[in-house]
């Protein structure tokens, strides 16, 4: 597997890195590099240039000031799941983080480079979702702030513009009473998911149910919210019977199939899985 | 000799593999690691059209790019006057052999079908060259499906094969078998496709080809299960050089499963463009062109039936199968659904007559041949599944049933009618053994109360057998085979007493350089240490047939047993001389000779053998040196056999199926070495869980590969297997000097019909009866709608 030629590029801040951008337009941002370079050693992607960003020190820090969690760009998915601010301020994150493909995978890949790529099937983009993450990312003219749920467009298409670079994710910290959880039902080939389910709930004093959300990869051409069940939970006691009342009218818009998994099934799929992560975010909480 | 445990390390001992520690630190070298000064690279341009005409081809600005030392097409080989041939092995009656050139000429007849040669001074080069040639196709219809391609107006891939049947085999007796149709109790049906398999060998095929226009010799290194097969059609079909001026050299192989049984073009291609140049020329597959030019498996569509009596006794089986062969036939793909599969339709079953016909079909798709099991496991799986079916229709307990048709222990030999005669058996001895210990009538009852409870349960046995070892040569023969399958060995005891083997097999993960080793520390009685093994080096060993269909420890094992044994007797003579006493007075033991009754005089292998070099006091018409070859033919194939149980969990809202337990028990004859057995079983039984639950090629109606990638197309990993449980019953071999069997594809062949026997079983309360594989949780999740 032979990549076409490209130049390379090792900025080593992100002003240096957004103005190389600015100026090669067909360049791409490398950051762990597990989505891209596959892709390019098939001649699917055949960028003119590649940005290292992999040194830039400013996108590699994890901290917890204000009640917010701050993720930099280049953190990878092992240091997310074995960190225990993480653990603590966003343990969904850490979860799905852990179950992204293997040890090697886990220590190259990083949160900056998965969300950017926007692969619907991968495990972060439903947990940014349903955290409510904020994106930061760096432009020519300077810095903006992105919603999680503004961030992804379509199949693998976010709001990036071409000359800008993400850098830092922010995830408001965990409140009491919060319990969350990522199921994910695994292709047995890509090891992606067939069906993730990013579900947090909040309970109040008496123990009903105050906040909800639930979201899913992989059964759509991005990850997507399902409001309605989430918002149909609240006030209730969250027991089993109303989980499955909840999920019961769950329906993924443009749910898209393959050659392994059909659409309709993934539907039922994620009524199945969305259930047992509410379940068990019901558990944590 | 066999089953004696001589030391520590002799035939019998789990010791651990000594080729381990090279390959586990990377200091093992593989084709791809190889290099030669002035070696260039070879890519190949392939067909992106499962099939199509081949307008023009305009090279020049391949041609044209730095670093490029040439771009041919079929018109450069045809022009260099070598035959250009890649040729069947296997002739059936009637069989259709339609050209196969080493690049295609003007059509292509599957996506992966060679167009056009790149020879570059680097790899990135002799890539890109490929992007920079131009072919001018005019795409055609394609067929991939076996069945459909056999209708009337499917599209033809050669056409001088109407309605693309290669051939139209049969084997049994089609009148009888009808007739206990007609007079049957019962009867058991199913439809049945067999999936495609893509082999995945975790080192893609490779090829370092070194030709010296001076001398006229090639020196090829390549990925090869048998390198003097490849040096024979190198020879015959494609390159035109003499045989003796060819070597072909096996490096270490990183796993086949068959796939590097088979002469491609691939190899052949890298070999001329070495004469071409004058430089050796490299050409490694990438992953992707492994996935779209190495042989597939299986593929099979199949109508099976069994007739059975009011007794639940089976009268008649009877088989229709259409067999892909894809595009072209690949070296041993007519001998696949034939005689490895017909003959097979027995099982372990006392049945009174079977008929079982194939259709070879060619399709626009990679050619099928041997694939770990190679015809073995499709007949199992249909034979298995249909006792499953049986029990089912009759209300007989699946184990109950088996065990009311099995062939008795004591009507060996045992002559079925679907040619094979079997030589040796215990399987009601495998059976209760597995029974017992999976905990047969506990589980019923576990299963029962997992039901009331939501919770599907499911139990699949796979009471199997496999022929292995094909043998001997002339019965081979006059079945279509233009090879042998005699075996080779030198043993070679130096003047130190250190110890050399060469064996005619061509081991790729086997462990041969260990267990060959250990059947040759208890023959001479000399140190496990002290015994080294040579394969896969057609200039340093008599000929062989190679490493493939289970055969390495029945074939190459007995002519290794049968030259050491040569060895002992001229050793025995030279040590009778300088004992002073008659031959027929010496004792060998433990590697001493000495005379009846007087241990403590004795002469040891190695006195014996510096005598036999120094070759100063030998006996009268002996030979100085000590070492013996044998070529061994076998008197017949070896018959392994045993029971396999699954236990699964089907979920029932998500159709995932769970293994919860796999336990095996295997009668493989006497065991050289009952580590490497265990892991050559669990190998076996995970490629056979990865075809049931997870692989398959898909191809699409215009037969173009949609799983072309390790994205889509799913080898099984390691956490989707339990720890899987093994047992043996002990049945030797009666024919050869080890009393061994084989065990390579064992589990292969046994464990599909065990994981679907499973999820039907489990899935039994909602009325299913059949599941196609892979059993994928959406088809599960249907079946229970």
């Amino acid at each position: 597997m032979f990549p076409s030629k490209f130049d390379y590029h090792r900025p080593s801040s992100v002003q240096e890195a957004v103005q190389i951008l600015s100026d090669n337009p067909d360049a791409k941002v490398l950051a762990g590099g597990h989505s891209l370079i596959p892709v390019m050693k098939l001649r699917l992607a055949t960028p003119s240039a590649l940005i290292d960003i992999g040194r830039i020190d400013a996108l590699k820090g994890i901290s917890r000031a204000n009640g917010s969690l701050r993720i930099g760009a280049c953190v990878t998915y092992n240091e997310i799941a074995n960190s225990g601010v993480v653990q603590d301020a966003a343990p969904l994150l850490a979860e799905a983080a852990g179950q992204i493909g293997d040890r090697q995978v886990r220590y190259r890949g990083t949160i900056g480079g998965n969300l950017s790529h926007a692969d619907p099937a991968s495990d972060l983009p439903a947990a940014a979702l349903a955290l409510g993450a904020t994106l930061h990312v760096s432009g020519p003219n300077g810095s903006r702030s992105v919603s999680a749920s503004e961030f992804f467009v379509d199949l693998m298409m976010t709001s990036l513009q071409a000359d800008e670079i993400l850098t830092e994710v922010e995830i408001s910290a965990a409140s009491a009473g919060t319990g969350s959880a990522y199921v994910k039902f695994e292709h047995p080939a890509s090891g992606y998911a067939l069906c993730g389910a990013a579900a947090v709930v909040t309970r109040g004093a008496g123990g009903s149910c105050t906040g909800a959300s639930l979201c899913f990869n992989g059964v759509s051409a991005t990850a997507v919210s399902a409001n309605g069940v989430a918002a149909s939970l609240v006030g209730s006691d969250l027991s089993d019977g109303a989980i499955e009342s909840a999920v019961s009218n769950l329906s993924i818009p443009d749910a898209a199939g393959d050659m392994f998994a059909s659409a309709g099934y993934r539907q039922e799929l994620a009524k199945a899985i969305g259930a047992q992560a509410l379940r068990t975010a019901r558990d944590r909480a | 000799m066999a089953g004696e445990s001589n030391g520590a390390a002799g035939f019998g001992s789990s010791i651990r593999r000594r080729e381990d520690p090279e390959l586990i630190t990377g200091r093992a070298k593989y084709t791809d690691d190889l290099q030669l000064a002035g070696m260039v690279y070879c890519t190949i341009l392939r067909s992106d059209y499962a099939h199509a005409g081949i307008n023009s081809i305009d090279t020049s600005e391949a041609e044209a790019l730095d670093g490029v030392l040439g771009v041919y097409t079929a018109k450069d080989i045809e022009a260099s006057g070598v035959p250009g041939g890649v040729p069947v092995g296997w002739l059936l009656p009637g069989l259709k052999t339609p050209e196969h050139y080493m690049l295609a000429k003007d059509t292509t007849r599957y996506v992966g079908d060679g167009v056009a040669i790149v020879v570059a001074e680097d790899q990135y080069t002799a890539h890109d060259a490929l992007e920079l040639i131009y072919v001018d196709y005019e795409p055609r219809d394609g067929v991939a499906d076996p069945k459909k391609a056999t209708a009337d107006g499917a599209p033809l891939v050669h056409d001088d094969a109407p309605n693309n049947i290669a051939f139209d085999w049969e084997i049994g007796d089609k009148e009888s078998t009808d007739a206990a149709f007609a007079n049957a109790a019962h009867v058991a049906s199913l439809d049945i496709v067999n999936n495609r398999l893509i082999p995945n060998a975790m080192e893609p095929r490779a090829a370092l080809a070194d030709y010296n226009n001076i001398t006229g010799e090639l020196v090829l290194y390549m990925t090869t299960q048998n390198p003097h097969i490849h040096r024979l059609l190198m020879s015959l079909a494609s390159l035109g050089l003499p045989e003796h001026k060819i070597r072909v050299i096996a490096p270490e192989v990183g796993g086949g499963f068959g796939s590097k049984i088979h002469h491609y073009a691939d190899e052949a291609i890298a070999s001329w463009a070495s004469m071409q140049v004058g430089r050796p020329v490299k050409w490694t597959a990438t992953r992707t062109e492994t996935y779209i030019t190495d042989a597939h498996g299986r593929d099979h569509v199949t109508h099976g039936e069994m007739a059975i009596d009011a007794d639940g006794r089976f009268i008649g089986l009877r088989v229709d199968t259409y067999a892909a062969m894809g595009a072209y036939l690949s070296t041993f793909a007519p001998a696949v659904p034939t005689y490895l599969y017909g003959t097979l339709m027995s099982g372990e079953y006392d049945l009174p007559a079977i008929y079982c016909h194939v259709y070879g079909v060619f399709t626009h798709t990679v050619p099928v041949d041997a694939y770990r099991g190679a015809g073995r496991p499709e007949a199992t799986f249909i034979v298995e599944r249909l006792v499953d079916e049986a029990a089912r229709v009759t209300g007989l307990d699946p184990a109950e049933i088996r065990r009311r048709n099995f062939i008795s222990p004591d009507a060996f030999p045992y002559q079925t009618q679907v040619a094979l005669a079997y030589d040796s058996g215990n399987y009601i001895g495998a059976l209760d053994k597995a029974l017992e210990a999976i905990g047969y009538d506990d589980f019923r009852k576990e299963q029962a109360a997992a039901r009331e409870q939501g919770k599907y349960l499911g139990l699949g046995l796979s009471t199997y057998i496999e022929a292995c070892g094909l043998a001997p040569s002339a019965v081979v023969g006059s079945l279509g085979a233009q090879a042998g399958q005699w075996e080779s060995a030198v043993v070679r005891v130096h003047a130190t007493g250190k110890v050399t083997v060469y064996s005619g097999c061509s081991g790729h993960g086997q462990g041969h350089e260990t267990t060959f080793a250990q059947i040759v520390a208890s023959a001479l009685g000399v140190p496990y240490d002290d015994i080294d093994v040579v394969e896969g080096d057609t200039g340093s060993m008599p000929h062989g047939w190679g490493t493939y269909g289970s055969r390495s420890a029945a074939t190459g094992g007995s002519a290794i047993a049968s030259a050491a044994e040569k060895v002992v007797d001229k050793a025995r003579t030279i040590a009778a001389h300088l004992l002073e006493a008659a031959e027929e007075d010496i004792e060998f033991e433990d590697g001493n000779f000495f005379v009846k009754g007087s241990p403590d005089q004795s002469q040891s292998l190695p006195d014996v053998a510096l005598q036999a070099y120094l070759a100063h006091n030998l006996p009268k018409g002996i030979e100085p040196a000590l070492e013996a070859t044998s070529f061994y033919d076998p008197a017949n194939f070896v018959y392994p056999f045993g029971t396999h149980i699954a236990i699964v969990e089907v979920c029932s809202q998500t159709g995932n199926v769970t293994l919860q337990r796999y336990l095996a028990v295997d009668d493989v004859g006497n065991v050289i070495n009952p580590m490497i057995v265990d892991g050559q079983v669990h190998g076996g039984i995970a490629q056979g869980i990865g075809q049931s639950l997870y692989e398959t090629a898909v191809y699409d109606e215009g037969a173009n590969l949609l799983s072309g990638t390790m994205l889509d197309y799913a080898v099984p990993k390691a956490h989707f297997m339990p720890s899987f449980e093994t047992d043996r019953t002990v049945t030797p071999c009666p024919h050869n000097p080890l009393g061994v069997k084989g065990v390579g594809e064992a589990g292969s062949i046994a464990s599909p019909a065990a994981v679907v026997n499973a999820v039907v079983d489990a899935l039994s309360p909602f009325g299913v009866t059949h599941i196609d594989m892979p059993v994928t949780s959406e088809k599960v999740w249907n079946a229970m709608k």
